[in-house]
């Protein structure tokens, strides 16, 4: 920074100078001040969203710098919202970004009293190995009379309401063919 | 130059301080009829400018859990439970077995509880009488003591009652107190007319946190320095409407250049009052009132002591603004006094 | 709607500031009551009550929208000569069988058809909550019925409908529902006034009203007034369901539910649908109208998408692979199994039992006694950490040295690191874009579930066994891409849209589904969604650029289709009821239907025509037939098939009550669905003895600040911030009968649990005058467990089981329970207190009386 460029940064040089001779306006205004853009407008890339909560469907605009997600605001496109979000939606990107988000397998063994850590392939096959076992030990092949039953009662799960559509299909696909019967999300609650 | 009404009066700020060809002064209208208290301009706002949490304190002041505006939250709903009534076609508890009503007394337990909001002065202990008065809105007879909830003294049955919501925000007042006692330049005016502390420049003196009449500013701890909304600076800048509003569900925040805001404020009173809303008032709208209006006013249903605002903001001084951080402390009539001796210090 | 769906709550405020009356009615006054023009506060449970005496204040004073009445509902119809009513039988129907406790429904048919419920097997329809399976369409009917438009006929379903709710007063709305009468009459006049061809009324409920025992009747009551004042069918009408989580709808239409198959085909079941044609003529119902008569090429193209090349006509698509249910196989009973030692593994996917559902002492007991349990979510969740930091730790109930249950926690992918489709609570549904990769060890569920299934099909690649062949024959080949080797979202939803086999065509209607194994399609009533191989869901046509319908935004099932059964919204002889109210109508030069939504109707059928004689199908829908879906083309105010509980919406007190029924008799849903399980248990309510012992009514739902059981919410620093406490809000009054204080501390006990939240006292809570009884009612949030930033004890602890027999959902919006002030005993001290508490309200097991009228006995007897 040259001497004179310095000197007309330096607000009292402006005040005096400039039109703000109280020197509350535009001659207080800082580099950093005067610099300033919406980080909206720096974003490396932008995805249209929906909000994650209620039913509402609410659209979102993602926006992501440098690899993290730096905003997540309405859309106002969106026939249903108009751009409007309400708290937990405003509050999208505080829940993807949380600190106390879990982004490691966690494991606890039978009698354990506290976590420990597990490569996630490693879990992968674990579960597969597990979920193999309880099918087989519950098996049944028919009824008392011979209709076919071809299932599993030994094997459950919960969840889904919060998931996409592609998601779920394959859930109840897999556990289909597999036998598993008692396959139940929030829509029973 | 220095003119008479730069310091008073009405007055376009922007050019006054200096912005050549300075856009449409921008502010906001907060229409509280229509809010629904959902908060969701609390959290847009810190997610859009990363203001720190302000405490996980339940505060029994109905559903505010945020206390005041601090400078850990720039926008602040204040939730206020009265025994009024609300313009509803049958009162809400017509015909129910009710006693007297206990939003005075639940008003008074929790403005004598504090909560640490990780800011100075942020949100000391308020005055019990006074928030009952704020709850029980200006007919309320007395005070309900100290028996528990429930057994207060006052009318015999509560069929009345309303809900009142309202989103806070600083006012960005055409003659900013704040600003004219910066010793740094910190706070300055923008080609918005708003008000904005530069976080580059403040170097946390405090001068600002007294000169607010309406309390808003604060100082966050750790890091001294006084932070406030800045009405999306950046945002602005960008052409972009700031965050709070951009989310508000039913559109009780309103932003856009204020001379339309203030019309359409102008209509919304008309059009309550043609509803059988006579209540129904605006708030920090007036040009000739003693802050020369604000960048951010408000359409009210109730005097504005109740929602913790000064009923006539021209006085600056040391310990009286802080006084109204806490939504009902204040509800005792203040006198005005001098803004002057302030004034002089920035020039 | 604005404390729950704020945002959608803005179009509620255009309403009303074109003019729209609010109604709200709530046990507590909530931030939606504050913006209301009316509020009513309620006593839970009473909906029926409250409706019904709409309904009868409807036909009381002839303000039935006649001719929409006439000509789009059965109000004409005839019913059985055998059917008799709650009015002559103290609450119950005819057809009551007390040892199953369910409904034989030959009584119940239309006149000349009795013979239809021939083949029911009500307690097989309860165990498999088959009424789900007719959220897209009604239960079988013949198409020809009897009819008496002059509504005259004793037996026609107006006269008996009047008859039914006749004793739904004014008087016995207050008595019931503590609504004064001036206030309900108020309700009644602005819904009726505002009914009719020029204006329409629109009903809107949270889900909290199918957490009853008589759920599905709540929302059977709103259609019947909808359907009374022409409500359906047209814009700004209709029963609005806000469901609250994104994808709920969508996991309903692709179900993770248990007795479903995707596009509401059923489950099969193990004596009913041995074979494919027993199963798809379990659907279609041969011989009768409408559009199901295509479930065989359904069925077929759902097999067929599942088992691709493996699925032939020769060997019926392999259904012979699908499981087959014996019975309930739903998340409760699933739960009680867990506690008796019959399930190995659960998964859970996004969700939280340990807090969100109801009884979470038996939901954590039961995860306590698998062999492995895998936990996927954003967060550490209670349901994750039951073993070391639950309730029953802390009493020493849960010991974790002794429970050997294996937990596996796998992060998942938040909803901007995946792409795919939600269907929201309209039917819409919207794609999202992927912003960015999930972090280190998060993935997606398709990439578990893909991953897995990989897994486990290579680990049987050389089976022989006949129980492997439906997971090697499996079409699981879905294209990956990235580093993660992240399945693709799009390839799954073109396999939802279904495709031309030999071509792989994306289909653009499910019209185009085929039963000789031509076609494959995951999902029927999702076919478009991928039509011309373009990704509807994922258009995006700003607002400003297309009409209000906005139809080019995402993509609704059916046909993108925005409202059901617009048909209606057209007078019988096409022309739109009214200008102001026209929506979709029949253009008589091009001879089609048209309008601004898709009609829902087939295209050039003339409002005129009417099927010859012994047509079936779609042919046999007639030109006025508006209700396509339904069996005899009418929109039902009595539902002659197809509810466990009734033809017709009738008052029961909830399962826990401390009130008798005013209105009958039978105190509660008598066919409600009951488990007797020692871990269970139901307070005692009217005629038992000991009701004194839980004298308190408490309600449960959302605050706007939070999200369900917590998971998404109090892990949140913003959101956790807004509402950081567990609290419970009282009246005044209550407050100063039981010495509670303000910001003090109360404990709540009921047969299960108790638990300690801080108070409230506040205005927005009442106490009801019932028959001059004054009734206390208590509202906390549901919302908080022991994980995350804010925490606290969670409120469905205090929940029994006791479902709604027609959906198997759980009665989890009213209980009854005692309240006191201070905190609660911590440890054995806490099990003793519920102890003496169940000593006291006599729970020494077994299940509550059932039937409290002798009528039945005089019906079976």
């Amino acid at each position: 920074m040259g001497l004179k460029t310095f000197i007309e940064g330096w607000p009292v040089y402006r005040q005096l100078t400039g039109t703000d001779p109280l020197g509350r306006g535009a001659a207080a205004q800082s580099a950093r001040s005067a610099a300033l853009t919406a980080r909206t407008e720096t974003a490396d890339c932008m995805a249209r969203s929906v909000c994650p909560y209620c039913a509402v469907g609410c659209g979102q605009r993602v926006f992501v710098k440098d690899g993290r997600v730096t905003q997540i605001e309405g859309d106002p496109d969106s026939p249903i919202s108009r751009g409007r979000l309400c708290p937990k939606g405003s509050a999208s990107k505080n829940l993807v970004t949380s600190p106390l988000r879990q982004t490691t397998v966690r494991y606890r063994r039978p009698y354990a009293t506290e976590w420990e850590d597990l490569d996630l392939d490693t879990a992968l096959d674990m579960i597969a190995d597990r979920v193999l076992a309880a099918r087989d030990a519950t098996w049944e092949d028919t009824d008392e009379d011979g209709r076919p039953l071809n299932r599993t009662l030994g094997i459950a799960s919960l969840g889904g309401a919060t998931l996409d559509n592609e998601e779920n299909y394959i859930i109840k696909k897999l556990f289909t063919a597999l036998g598993a019967l008692q396959i139940e999300n929030q829509a029973r609650i | 130059m220095i003119e008479a009404n730069s310091l008073y009066g009405p007055l376009d700020p922007a050019p006054d301080a200096g912005w050549v060809e300075a856009p449409a002064r921008m502010g906001f209208f907060t229409d509280t009829s229509v809010c629904i208290g959902c908060k969701a301009c609390e959290v847009a706002c810190k997610e859009w400018n990363g203001v720190p949490d302000s405490g996980f304190d339940l505060l029994g002041m109905s559903y505010d859990n945020t206390g005041a505006l601090t400078a850990n939250s720039w926008r602040h709903v204040a939730f206020i439970e009265q025994p009024r009534p609300a313009g509803h076609r049958t009162p809400p508890f017509a015909g129910d077995p009710t006693g007297a009503a206990a939003s005075p007394g639940s008003a008074a337990a929790a403005a004598g509880t504090a909560a640490d909001t990780g800011t100075n002065p942020g949100l000391p202990p308020g005055r019990p009488e006074a928030a009952a008065r704020m709850a029980a809105g200006p007919d309320f007879l007395g005070m309900p003591g100290s028996q528990p909830p429930g057994r207060a003294t006052g009318p015999e049955s509560r069929t009345d009652f309303r809900w009142l919501m309202m989103s806070d925000v600083c006012k960005h007042c055409t003659h900013a107190a704040c600003l004219d006692v910066c010793p740094t330049g910190s706070l300055f005016r923008t080609e918005f007319g708003t008000v904005v502390v530069q976080e580059d420049i403040c170097n946390g003196c405090g001068y600002c946190i007294a000169a607010c009449p309406y309390g808003v500013i604060d100082q966050r701890k750790g890091d001294g320095r006084a932070w406030k909304c800045t009405l999306c600076y950046d945002r602005l800048g960008a052409g972009m409407t700031p965050a709070c509003a951009q989310a508000c569900p039913t559109e009780s925040i309103q932003f856009g250049p204020l001379d339309e805001l203030r019309e359409r404020a102008a209509q919304r009173v008309a059009a309550l009052h043609d509803r059988g809303v006579p209540e129904a008032r605006l708030y920090g709208h007036d040009p000739t009132d003693g802050v020369g209006g604000d960048g951010a006013f408000f359409l009210l249903l109730d005097e504005p002591e109740v929602y913790g605002l000064p009923p006539d903001p021209v006085v600056t001084t040391r310990d009286l603004p802080k006084m109204w951080k806490r939504a009902g402390v204040a509800a005792l009539a203040m006198a005005a006094a001098a803004v002057a001796a302030f004034v002089g210090g920035s020039s | 709607m604005a404390e729950a769906h704020p945002v959608g709550f803005q179009w509620v405020m255009e309403a009303k500031l074109r003019g729209a009356k609010v109604f709200h009615v709530d046990p507590r006054f909530t931030r939606t009551s504050a913006l209301a023009d009316t509020y009513l506060p309620i006593r839970a449970g009473t909906d029926i009550a409250l409706l019904g005496g709409i309904v009868r204040y409807i036909l009381d004073n002839e303000l039935d929208f006649r001719e929409y009445v006439l000509a789009y509902t059965n109000a004409a119809t005839i019913v059985s000569e055998e059917f008799a009513d709650t009015e002559d039988l103290d609450g119950l129907f005819s057809g009551y069988d007390p040892k199953t406790n369910t409904y034989g429904t030959r009584s119940w048919q239309y006149a000349g058809h009795e013979q239809n419920a021939g083949t029911r097997n009500a307690h097989k329809e309860r165990e498999t909550a088959a009424g789900l399976r007719h959220e897209s369409h009604g239960m079988p009917v013949g198409g020809r019925v009897q009819r008496d438009e002059t509504l005259q006929h004793p037996r026609c379903v107006y006269q008996i409908l009047k008859r039914h709710f006749a004793r739904y007063t004014p008087e016995m709305v207050e008595r019931t529902c503590g609504i004064p009468q001036e206030k309900f009459l108020e309700l009644a006049r602005a819904w009726t006034e505002n009914s009719g061809r020029e204006r329409t009324g629109v009903l809107i409920y949270s889900v909290g009203w199918t957490q009853h025992s008589v759920g599905v009747q709540y929302i059977r009551t709103g259609a019947i007034i909808q359907l009374l004042l022409g409500n359906m069918g047209r814009p700004g009408g209709g029963v609005l369901a806000l469901r609250g989580h994104a994808s709920i709808q969508g996991s309903t239409d692709i179900p993770t539910l248990f007795n479903l198959l995707p596009g509401y085909l059923p489950m099969p079941h193990h004596t009913d649908h041995v074979t494919f044609t027993d199963w798809v003529d379990s659907i279609r119902h041969p011989g009768q109208k409408g559009f199901w008569d295509d479930a065989r090429a359904f069925g077929a193209s759902l097999l067929k998408a599942y088992w691709g090349d493996a699925a032939t006509p020769e060997n019926d698509f392999c259904y012979g692979y699908l499981p087959r249910m014996t019975g309930d196989h739903g998340t409760y009973q699933t739960v009680l199994n867990m506690i008796d030692g019959k399930v190995k593994g659960y998964f859970l996917l996004g969700q939280n039992p340990a807090v969100g559902s109801a009884h979470g002492k038996a939901q954590r007991l039961g995860m306590a006694n698998l062999d492995w349990l895998v936990v996927r979510d954003l967060f550490m969740i209670e349901s994750a950490t039951f073993w070391k930091n639950s309730p029953e730790v802390e009493t020493g109930e849960i010991v974790p040295e002794e429970c050997r249950t294996e937990v596996f926690f796998l992060p998942a992918a938040s909803h901007v690191e995946k792409e795919g489709t939600f269907t929201q609570t309209q039917r819409l549904l919207q794609w999202r874009e992927k912003a960015l990769d999930p972090p280190a060890d998060a993935r997606s569920e398709l990439w578990f579930f893909f991953h897995l299934g990989r897994v486990i099909r290579e680990k049987l690649a050389g089976s022989d066994r006949p129980r492997d062949r439906a997971v090697r024959d499996l079409t699981w080949d879905y294209p990956t891409h990235g580093d993660l080797a992240e399945p693709s979202a799009e390839a799954v939803l073109k396999e939802i849209n279904g495709y031309e086999v030999a071509t792989g065509r994306p289909l653009s209607s499910f019209t185009e589904a085929k039963d000789d194994g031509s076609t494959a399609v995951g999902c029927w009533i999702y076919t478009g969604v991928y039509a011309d191989g373009v990704n509807q869901a994922a258009r995006r046509k700003s607002r400003h650029d297309q009409d209000w319908v906005a139809a080019e935004w995402g993509w609704a099932w059916p046909a993108n289709r925005r409202i059901l059964y617009n048909r209606a919204s057209a007078a019988p002889d096409g022309r739109p009821w009214s200008e102001r109210k026209k929506y979709v109508w029949w253009d008589a030069d091009k001879g089609e239907w048209t309008g601004y939504d898709v009609p829902d109707f087939e295209k050039k059928k003339p409002p005129t025509y009417r099927p010859p004689e012994g047509t079936t199908g779609v042919a046999g829908l007639a030109g006025d037939d508006a209700f396509i879906m339904q069996g005899d083309g009418k929109g039902w105010l009595y539902v002659p098939t197809g509810l466990q509980d009734g033809p017709m919406p009738t008052h029961y007190e909830p399962a826990e009550s401390p009130v008798r029924n005013p209105l009958y008799g039978q105190q509660a849903n008598p066919t409600r669905k009951v488990y007797d399980n020692p871990v269970n248990s139901v307070n005692p309510s009217p005629p038992q003895e000991h009701t004194d012992v839980f004298p308190y009514v408490f309600t449960v739902s959302r605050l706007t600040e939070h999200h369900t059981a917590g998971g998404m919410s109090r892990m949140v620093p913003r959101l956790a911030e807004l509402q950081p406490a567990m609290f419970v809000e009282v009246s005044p009054e209550l407050a100063g009968e039981l010495g509670l204080a303000h910001l003090g501390w109360a404990h709540l006990i009921s047969g299960r649990a108790a638990i300690e939240a801080q108070v409230l006292v506040t205005d927005r809570l009442t106490p009801l005058r019932l028959d001059g009884r004054v009734i206390h009612q208590v509202w906390l949030p549901y919302h908080f467990g022991r994980e995350g930033i804010v925490t606290g004890d969670s409120v469905n602890d205090l929940f029994g089981i006791t479902l709604d027999p027609n959906v198997l959902i759980q009665e989890s919006k009213v209980g009854t329970c005692d309240i006191r002030p201070g905190r609660r005993p911590t440890g054995a001290a806490l099990l003793e207190l519920v102890d003496d508490y169940r000593r006291r309200a006599g729970l020494t097991g077994g299940r509550p009386p059932i039937v409290t009228t002798d009528a039945s006995e005089r019906e079976v007897g």
